[in-house]
C-alpha cells in the first residue's frame, strides 16, 4: 500500500521535533497519561498537550476514550510508513558507503606503501639524501 | 544498538533529510573519494545491478557535474548540478537535479567532513525546494520500492 503524501507530510512534521520524538519513545513502552508524559520534561502540561495534539493529528498516537485519565498510546502504522521510506533510502546509501569503505582502505594502503618506499629510498641512498 | 560506523538517516526539518556516517580515513582522503570520478565510479552505484558509466566533474565554484547510472537492462538514470561552495577538505555545497522521471525537483546538498583522531564523520543534508517537492520525492521513493518488489517477484516467477 502506498501512503498518501499528505499523511507522510504530517508524520515527518510531527517527527521533526525532539520532544515529540521523546514522547513517542516513551509511549513505545506502553500507554501513559499527560501528567506522566510531562514528568521527564522541563515543560508545563499545556505545552506537552500541544505536542500531543500534533502527534494525534498526524495519527501517531491516540487516546483511550474509556478511562477517566485518558491515557495516550502509540499508533504504529503511520510511523512504519515513514520509517519504511527512510529505511529504503538508508539501505541504498549503506551499500554505497560500504563500497566507499573498501576504496578508502585501498587508498590508505597505497599511501602507506608510498611512505614506506620513500623511507626505504632515504635509508638505502644516504649520500644522495637531504644533506648533499 | 547502533555501532559508531552505522549510517544514520534523520529528518531535521520537514524540508530536509540528513545522513551521517563515520569513515576510517582522514578527511582529505574521503574528500578525494567523494570528488574524483575514477574513485566515485567504484562506489556511488545505488541499488544492486547498477553501474556508473558517466561521471563528469568540474570541481570549482560555478562548475557543473553530471552522473549517469545504467542497469543490466540498459535503463539509464541521469543527474547533475552546479557546485556552489567548495572548501577542501571540509565542505561541498551543490545543487542536484535528476533528469527524467524523478519529480522531487532541484535540491541543495550540503556535505560536511569533520575529522577526529584519523576518522572522518560525513554529514550530508539534502534540502528540498519546498514541502511539495519533498512530498513528490517521497512518493517517488515509495514507487521505487514497489518497483523493486515487483522486480524481485518477477525473478521468483521466472526462476
Amino acid at each position: 500500500m502506498k501512503p498518501s503524501s499528505y499523511a507522510l507530510d504530517a508524520t515527518f512534521a510531527a517527527l521533526a521535533d525532539p520532544t515529540r520524538r521523546a514522547i513517542l519513545a516513551r509511549l513505545a513502552n506502553g500507554e501513559a497519561t499527560v501528567t506522566e508524559l510531562a514528568e521527564p520534561f522541563d515543560m508545563s502540561q499545556p505545552a506537552v498537550s500541544k505536542h500531543l495534539k500534533v502527534l494525534e493529528r498526524a495519527g501517531l498516537i491516540s487516546r483511550s476514550r474509556a478511562a477517566q485519565r485518558r491515557p495516550r498510546r502509540l499508533e504504529p502504522r503511520p510511523l512504519a510508513e515513514a520509517t519504511d521510506w527512510i529505511e529504503r533510502y538508508r539501505r541504498i546509501w549503506e551499500a554505497n558507503f560500504k563500497r566507499l569503505d573498501a576504496v578508502l582502505q585501498e587508498l590508505k594502503h597505497k599511501q602507506k606503501k608510498t611512505v614506506e618506499a620513500l623511507l626505504q629510498d632515504m635509508k638505502s641512498k644516504p649520500k644522495k639524501g637531504r644533506f648533499k | 544498538m547502533t555501532r559508531p560506523a552505522a549510517l544514520k538517516v534523520t529528518t531535521p526539518t520537514d524540508r530536509e533529510l540528513m545522513m551521517t556516517r563515520v569513515f576510517d580515513a582522514p578527511r582529505g582522503m574521503v574528500f578525494d573519494a567523494l570528488t574524483s570520478p575514477g574513485l566515485m565510479q567504484r562506489w556511488l552505484l545505488g541499488p544492486p545491478g547498477w553501474t556508473m558509466p558517466v561521471c563528469e566533474i568540474d570541481l570549482r565554484v560555478g562548475g557543473k557535474y553530471r552522473y549517469v547510472w545504467e542497469n543490466a537492462d540498459g535503463r539509464k538514470m541521469g543527474m547533475g548540478g552546479t557546485f556552489k561552495e567548495i572548501v577542501r577538505p571540509s565542505r561541498i555545497v551543490a545543487t542536484e537535479l535528476y533528469e527524467d522521471y524523478w519529480t522531487g525537483g532541484e535540491t541543495l546538498v550540503t556535505t560536511q567532513l569533520v575529522e577526529t583522531r584519523g576518522k572522518t564523520t560525513l554529514s550530508t543534508t539534502v534540502r528540498y525546494a519546498s514541502r511539495e517537492a519533498r512530498d513528490a520525492a517521497i512518493k517517488m521513493g515509495a514507487t521505487k520500492g514497489l518497483e523493486a518488489s515487483y522486480d524481485r517477484l518477477e525473478q521468483l516467477l521466472t526462476a
